[in-house]
């Protein structure tokens, strides 16, 4: 029999219900977020509690099986938020767990190859975002950007933006999933915005710094500058920046 | 600033600049450690031109004032065309402005020669140096090292510079001299001899001291022009092959040329950019670099040529069938990436996979190998395979049938001298 079951959508949850699984001895399971449940009447289900202590364990264990990256892979995996792909994760930490050895780059087994897989897509997404990141200079001095990313990959940016730009304030915000990280020249923390109905967050004409006007214009200059006509070749260009990029681009409004 | 005019500047300054290929950012490992602006580590390409090329980093000139007259270049002296020049000052404030938006991974900072060699590398250095100290900048830094200039001035480029480079453009000397008849070979290599000693030096000196100072991080790079001397595929990639060796250039990149200028020795206005043998020549440029072939494979006296409807990865496999099939679970990894259709990353996730396991079609195929290409030069653990005893011509020709070339609509041929 099948048991369903349902959970927070959170990584610690994730890790809760692998505690369960193992716990109850389930067979075969169905670990679904709970938003994604609809009642049939049949249905053995259990709902998981995401528990810290639970969590570590199994946390524990996998560390053990498999190296600092292949825990970190599971993790930017899960981080993708990707529809019904917790039956994989579950199976790939199941196949780990039976493991004698570390099966991390088993690539012929399934589950892992689907955990490569999903690790793939969130990386380029997280690599476009380092790419098309555009920040416009607010009068108080903080470089502000809006993105709106296929997957979850603010947690993934933030290294990468502190070491950066470590002398100067900075806003990444994902209209998407409605959070923010702002760097204040000594942390980074997450942060919710409020934006008013007629107030949208990328609405920011008003507060603009005096010479953001001026770089954007040249930015834009320099950018059709450097294309040489004769060798146009749109496909490429579309392969490389896709639409859905085009319109938090400076040089492509 | 007055907005008109350093937008002309931009305009004139960048359009000079983007003949220059080489837009990498990759190779450094500059660290943003004195919390200033910037680090410089795999490299970014931040926006794409409509011609598909990447933009990294924010590419001009100096100065487009130039006292040579090299045939082949927009800015040569005899060109009627609009000159311009930067300041130092404003070529750090669009530098760090730039940078601080998101725009790019750092500057690529070249020029016309005005004055002389030592007058105009003193100026690119100075830009480097003033964003170094005065600005804490550590993003990347790409300055051209202009033939002729001093050892002292070329040392202290490698102090602030990621990466330097001299542009050979044209892969012979005789190329040279036909176009560039200011241009010596042997002065254009001058600073990349000094340069690689340098670095070599330098390295050494890191190793034994942590704190000593970073010299050109990056390497060097050069680059050739292409098509527009009839120089063929042998020659070039031989050439290129030299460089890598005796200079160890991190990059040698291959530019097509591009009809700029009516001039009886050049290729004439109307003449499309050889772009597929451009493609091929970096595709040969690979092969040399990250999969262990040497250069006579790819191309030598009796095979000068790369062939242009099929990649030469392909086209060395087809004239080597006597290599092949070869068992994909017991080959080793230099032989794995010798097999068209499989790449660098799915070469080592296949030795890794397989000692899990032996590995069959549909398993080679998750790992990202293409098989169209692949299945006619493997046997995996399947009995399916290929049967039939082809030779390379019909696979050729069955890989062409089912995969179309984005270039097909534009082939043309190399000029064949003979």
């Amino acid at each position: 029999m099948v048991t369903t079951l349902l959970y927070d959508g959170t990584f610690e949850g994730l890790l809760t219900a692998v505690f369960e699984i193992y716990e109850h001895k389930l067979g075969k399971v169905n670990l679904l977020r709970k938003e994604h449940y609809t009642e049939t009447m049949f249905d053995a289900v259990m709902d998981v509690v995401s528990d810290e202590a639970r969590a570590t364990r199994v946390l524990g264990g996998l560390k053990k099986k498999l190296s600092g990256m292949g825990v970190q892979r599971l993790y930017a995996a899960h981080l993708s938020g990707m529809d019904r792909e917790e039956n994989n994760y579950i199976g790939f930490i199941r196949y780990v767990f039976d493991s004698s050895e570390n099966v991390e780059e088993d690539y012929g087994n399934r589950y892992v190859m689907r955990v490569s897989e999903i690790v793939r897509m969130v990386r380029r997404e997280k690599h476009r975002m380092e790419a098309f990141i555009r920040f416009q200079k607010l009068q108080d001095g903080t470089y502000y950007s809006v993105i709106e990313p296929d997957f979850n990959v603010l947690p993934l940016l933030m290294k990468h933006f502190r070491n950066r730009y470590a002398d100067q304030k900075w806003i990444i915000y994902d209209i998407r999933r409605k959070y923010g990280m702002y760097y204040n020249l000594h942390d980074v923390e997450y942060i919710n915005i409020d934006f008013a109905e007629t107030n949208k967050a990328s609405d920011i004409d008003g507060v603009l710094s005096e010479d953001e006007g001026l770089y954007q214009h040249l930015w834009k200059n320099y950018f059709k500058s450097v294309n040489i006509q004769s060798r146009k070749n749109t496909k490429l260009h579309v392969r490389h920046i896709p639409k859905r990029y085009w319109k938090h681009l400076t040089e492509k409004i | 600033m007055n907005e008109e005019r350093i937008t002309e500047k931009l305009n004139i300054l960048a359009d000079a600049a983007k003949y220059d290929v080489s837009c990498s950012s990759s190779g450094s490992k500059r660290k943003n450690d004195n919390k200033g602006l910037g680090n410089a580590s795999n490299g970014i390409c931040h926006s794409y031109t409509e011609d598909g090329r990447c933009v990294s980093l924010l590419k001009i000139l100096l100065t487009n004032h130039c006292i040579f007259d090299c045939a082949y270049c927009v800015s040569r002296k005899s060109n009627d065309i609009k000159r311009a020049a930067f300041t130092v000052q404003e070529v750090v404030d669009l530098t760090i402005n730039f940078y601080r938006r998101n725009y790019i991974e750092g500057l690529f900072l070249s020029s016309g020669i005005f004055k002389d060699a030592d007058y105009t590398m003193e100026r690119l250095v100075l830009i480097a140096k003033k964003l170094r100290t005065e600005h804490k900048f550590n993003g990347y830094i790409h300055l051209k090292s202009i033939p002729g200039a001093s050892d002292e001035l070329m040392n202290e480029a490698g102090l602030y510079a990621d990466r330097l480079s001299v542009n050979l453009e044209m892969p012979t000397e005789a190329g040279l001299k036909l176009l560039a008849p200011d241009k010596s070979h042997q002065e254009m290599i001058k600073p990349m001899g000094y340069l690689k000693k340098a670095i070599i030096q330098r390295t050494e000196e890191k190793k034994i001291f942590k704190k000593a100072p970073m010299f050109a991080p990056a390497g060097q790079s050069t680059q050739v022009i292409i098509g527009a001397t009839p120089e063929n595929d042998n020659q070039i990639l031989h050439s290129a092959n030299y460089f890598y060796k005796n200079f160890n250039l991190r990059r040698v990149y291959y530019s097509g040329y591009v009809p700029v200028l009516a001039d009886s020795r050049l290729p004439a206005l109307n003449t499309s950019v050889p772009m597929v043998r451009e493609n091929r020549l970096y595709q040969a440029d690979w092969l040399m670099r990250n999969y262990g072939f040497h250069v006579n494979e790819i191309v030598n006296d009796g095979q000068p040529h790369l062939d242009l409807d099929i990649d030469p990865k392909l086209g060395w496999a087809i004239r080597n069938m006597h290599e092949f099939p070869i068992d994909i679970n017991k080959a080793d990894l230099r032989m794995i990436l010798r097999v068209p259709g499989i790449g660098v990353q799915s070469a080592h996730k296949i030795v890794s996979a397989r000692r899990f396991g032996k590995l069959n079609w549909d398993q080679i195929k998750q790992l990202g190998v293409s098989l169209n290409r692949a299945k006619y030069f493997i046997i995996c653990n399947s009995s399916e395979f290929e049967r039939r005893d082809l030779t390379g011509n019909n696979i050729k020709q069955f890989i062409l049938a089912t995969s179309h070339s984005k270039y097909l609509k534009n082939t043309q041929t190399q000029l064949n001298l003979f």
